[in-house]
């Protein structure tokens, strides 16, 4: 079983990530499915991460943290986030099968990044569901 | 669940590398890992215990170059094989395309292989696929502890226990000192693109 996103989608959803997010001054930021597969990344030109592996790692937490929602009686837990003391990284759910990952440095306000986020995701979600 | 990327003309398949604990999942991982040193630009990453054990999964992508014009990264999972572990081995399970069974060939595991073969086949359903239907090879590992005197399963018992319905291509592997890792990879490899080579047009 497979899925294919053609050059028009891919192309929009870049370009909601490039405006929404890296030209607000965040670092990096890709979306990936929850298999752990690599849709679409981009970042500010200035650092390089290893993404396959973040997203295999990513796709993994945020199953572990649903599951832990569960468990305890919630559907999801609303915010996913991790504090570094340079770089911090969000996460968030588009629609079932997609994830959102941002990371951003202290420069930018959670707050200020969760609604660019929000934003991004109402774009994309056109995209991918239109 | 293979994700193709039209634009940049590739694709993104998972393997997961599954079976009981103790078994030699990682070792088939970290063979591959060093045998392909070359090929492969960045770290295996693993989530283990103190003691050594898988926790959560260990990874490996894997750049097998171009198929029908697109670039193919394989990316390799292993799970946790202990029993306890069975919510996280489900959840790295999720988007799988296909699977390596690692059994254990010595004789105080038969009945942990078959345990093992089940709980696939369980948590291969929880999203809706079938053990019948997904590329798998089965690997019957640690044949080199026959040589050291250990009690090991025969390779027409393992057939028996394990392959007598699913009769899918096995292989007699040491994991350790790499007999086999390399075709039980590629077998598994070749499988899954033949399935998805009718959509890479």
């Amino acid at each position: 079983m497979e899925y294919s996103l053609g050059h028009e989608q891919l192309n929009g959803i870049e370009e909601v990530l490039q405006e929404d997010l890296i030209d607000l001054g965040v670092n990096c930021v890709f979306l990936i499915d929850m298999a752990g597969n690599v849709i679409a990344n981009l970042d500010n030109g200035k650092i390089k991460h290893d993404i396959y592996s973040l997203a295999a790692l990513a796709a993994g937490n945020f199953g572990a943290v649903s599951e832990m929602a569960k468990i305890i009686g919630e559907d999801e837990f609303s915010l996913l986030f991790h504090k570094g003391e340079k770089e911090s990284i969000h996460f968030s759910k588009v629609m079932t099968e997609f994830l959102l990952v941002t990371i951003f440095s202290k420069d930018i306000s959670l707050g200020f990044l969760r609604l660019k986020v929000a934003e991004a995701i109402g774009k994309i979600k056109n995209i991918l569901q239109p | 669940m293979a994700f193709v990327n039209l634009k940049k003309k590739e694709v993104q398949v998972k393997i997961v590398y599954y079976g009981p604990g103790r078994g030699g999942k990682t070792t088939n991982l970290e063979y591959i890992y060093h045998k392909f040193n070359e090929r492969i630009k960045t770290e295996m990453v693993t989530i283990k215990t103190h003691g050594d054990r898988t926790l959560f999964f260990d990874f490996l992508p894997f750049d097998i170059g171009k198929i029908k014009g697109y670039d193919v990264k394989i990316q390799l999972y292993t799970v946790p094989g202990q029993v306890k572990y069975d919510s996280t081995r489900r959840l790295v399970l999720r988007g799988v395309d296909a699977v390596v069974f690692v059994a254990d060939s010595m004789q105080v595991r038969r009945e942990k292989n078959i345990l093992s073969l089940q709980n696939l086949q369980k948590n291969l359903s929880t999203y809706k696929k079938s053990i019948f239907k997904i590329p798998l090879v089965l690997q019957y590992n640690k044949r080199d502890l026959a040589e050291q005197g250990i009690p090991t399963l025969s390779f027409k018992v393992l057939e028996k226990d394990l392959n007598s319905q699913l009769k899918v291509p096995s292989f007699e592997a040491s994991a350790l000192v790499g007999t086999n890792v390399t075709q039980t990879m590629k077998k598994i490899i070749s499988m899954t693109m033949r399935s998805l080579q009718r959509e890479l047009k």
